[in-house]
């Protein structure tokens, strides 16, 4: 269940947004990918998942290449993605959101339940609005439900694009919890993106730092909230700041 | 211009409006189905039409032989005899929408093209198709066996209800409640409904996109070909291009309804109708074309998002 990618490059058009990088994540482990605004995060997940291809490098997932692999066929291997922005179905209620979630799996009837009342009790809020339009949920608890979402499809790693993104502060410490929960009860890998570097360290084991389609630093993520060049540049605190 | 028919008549003008239209609802189902999941007028959509028009011909002509000769058919025997006709109809109808989207839009999209190729591609799988009709049948038109002989059930307020009429009735009305219910209800109706929403969403959710398409050009060639079989049942004739008006009327009715949404293509399919029939009542039926003409530009210049002005996706159980 370990997801390497190894010297990645991708385009959008002529444009390289994605300039070779390499990125393990191990079984069991959070792992941060942080970085300023275009940056490249977005793009490494997106590839990762198969809605963007590769044009050269390799993804690797449980020792065998993806990198070709339909987007469809990823997540029945055990890749979920709750993207940037959300990606609720809107005109769908709730409930409608999370079946949805387990779409790939032929046998979902069974497992429908046990895996909704998991979802519930990680978000007991996605409960109460389970017959309501996801479309008319608030920011945090449409987070909730992109994450209880690709949850229902019982992941291996779960991808998390910014879910921090547009909330309240106490909303952002509930979700950075529960992330940390879904990672030790569940025991789900997670390879998480933010522009939240501070929160996000805080959580993860380790991290990398990417600028404009570069990694530029790898490391354990608790050394990296004591790099003075890391805090400069991503938790507004570094040496030039004092 | 005889205003007085609206009035004389207007139960008996209601009644033909609202067949004619449910007939339009059917095509329209298959504009709206394809539009709602790419994002794109399928142009072919008539001659998908017009292709189930020519299976009607040669399935009730093959399967009644010389019989109609001697007697016509009654009873179980009509009946199975219609059903197999409009089942052919239906398989034939979709199976060339799912030929067109593997020939014409597939590819496109793998290609990551933008959406005035597709247009383009559209075009030209119409084009061609009526074409190869027209070089087949030798641009002559071509008649279906009289099965069903068209006797009055009743009147009420001075509308005949013929049993045809009535058949395109019960037939349109429930094909629409089994699509709407499919496209609601199921994992593959569920997995359009997310596509039409959002394509990548729907991708990381473990959905075949190509799959979900195919599916798509095949329920509404379905629908369209069901719309073939009960057009050729009162009406008895079809020609290569019989696709073209029809096809116009029905696109109408889907852009009146909302491009994208079943419901719209449902009540702007029924209102097309009735306005078109009311209108020739007046005007004289030279006016039909015109009737529906004018309201596509009216929907497109005051309502571009059609009278229900909801997407596909906003569709509820
Ligand atoms: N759809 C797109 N078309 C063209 N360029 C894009 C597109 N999406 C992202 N980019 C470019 O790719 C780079 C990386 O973007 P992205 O992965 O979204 O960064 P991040 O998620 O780190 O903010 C940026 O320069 C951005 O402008
Ligand atoms: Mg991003």
């Amino acid at each position: 269940m370990r997801l390497e990618i190894k010297d990645l490059h991708v385009f959008y058009g002529k444009i390289e947004a994605i300039k070779g990088i390499s990125v393990v994540v191990n079984p069991g482990e959070i792992v941060t990918l942080i970085g300023a605004n275009g940056a490249g995060k977005t793009t490494t997940l997106k590839t990762i998942s198969g809605l963007r291809p590769v044009a050269s490098g390799s993804i690797t997932f449980d020792g065998q290449d993806i990198s070709k692999m339909p987007a469809h066929d990823r997540v029945a291997l055990g890749i979920s993605q709750a993207p940037e922005g959300r990606g609720i179905f809107p005109g769908m209620s709730v409930l409608e959101n999370l079946e949805i979630g387990k779409y790939f799996r032929k046998d979902r009837k069974h497992e429908m339940k046990e895996d909704l009342e998991k979802v519930y009790h990680l978000f007991p809020r996605l409960k109460e609005r389970a017959f309501q339009a996801g479309g008319t949920l608030s920011g945090g608890e449409q987070q909730m439900l992109a994450i209880g979402r690709a949850l229902m499809a019982r992941p291996k790693v779960l991808l998390l694009d910014e879910p921090s993104m547009g909330l309240a502060p106490m909303m952002i410490a509930n979700i950075f919890k529960i992330i940390t929960e879904i990672n030790t009860e569940l025991g789900t890998t997670i390879l998480l993106v933010e522009q939240n570097a501070q929160q996000a360290l805080q959580r993860a084991h380790r991290a990398y730092v990417l600028e404009t389609g570069h990694v530029v630093k790898e490391a354990k993520a608790s050394d990296l909230l004591n790099d003075p060049d890391v805090r400069a540049a991503y938790l507004g605190t570094g040496a030039g700041a004092h | 211009m005889n205003f007085s028919v609206l009035t004389s008549q207007f139960w008996s003008l209601m009644l033909s409006g609202i067949s004619l239209g449910l007939i339009y609802v059917l095509i329209a189902l298959g504009y709206t189905m394809v539009y709602g999941v790419l994002r794109l007028i399928n142009f072919a959509n008539s001659e998908i039409f017009m292709v189930g028009t020519f299976a009607v011909v040669f399935a009730e002509t093959g399967l009644t032989g010389n019989a109609l000769d001697s007697e016509p058919l009654k009873g179980i025997q009509l009946i199975l005899t219609l059903g197999l006709a409009m089942l052919i109809a239906m398989a034939a109808s979709g199976f060339t929408a799912v030929m067109v989207e593997i020939l014409a839009y597939r590819r496109l999209r793998a290609r990551g093209s933008n959406r005035l190729a597709s247009l383009i591609s559209a075009i030209g799988m119409s084009i061609a198709l009526s074409e190869a009709a027209s070089v087949l049948t030798h641009a002559r038109p071509q008649s279906n066996p009289r099965l069903l002989e068209k006797t009055s059930l009743g009147e009420i307020a001075g509308a005949n209800f013929r049993v045809d009429t009535v058949l395109v009735l019960v037939a349109a009305i429930v094909m629409f409640l089994l699509l709407d219910r499919f496209v609601n209800k199921t994992r593959v109706g569920i997995a359009i409904r997310a596509v039409s929403m959002s394509e990548e969403n729907a991708k990381l959710m473990g959905v075949n996109l190509n799959r979900v398409i195919s599916v798509t050009f095949l329920v509404g060639g379905i629908m369209t070909g069901a719309a073939a079989f009960l057009f050729m049942t009162v009406y008895e004739t079809t020609k290569f291009n019989v696709g073209f008006s029809l096809g116009l009327a029905a696109f109408t009715a889907a852009v009146l309804g909302g491009i994208g949404n079943l419901r719209g293509a449902f009540w702007g399919g029924i209102t097309l109708g009735i306005l078109e029939t009311m209108s020739a009542a007046v005007l004289g039926s030279q006016w039909k074309a015109v009737t529906v003409f004018v309201v596509l530009v009216l929907v497109l210049l005051v309502r571009p998002n059609g009278l229900f002005g909801e997407a596909v996706q906003q569709a509820r159980a």
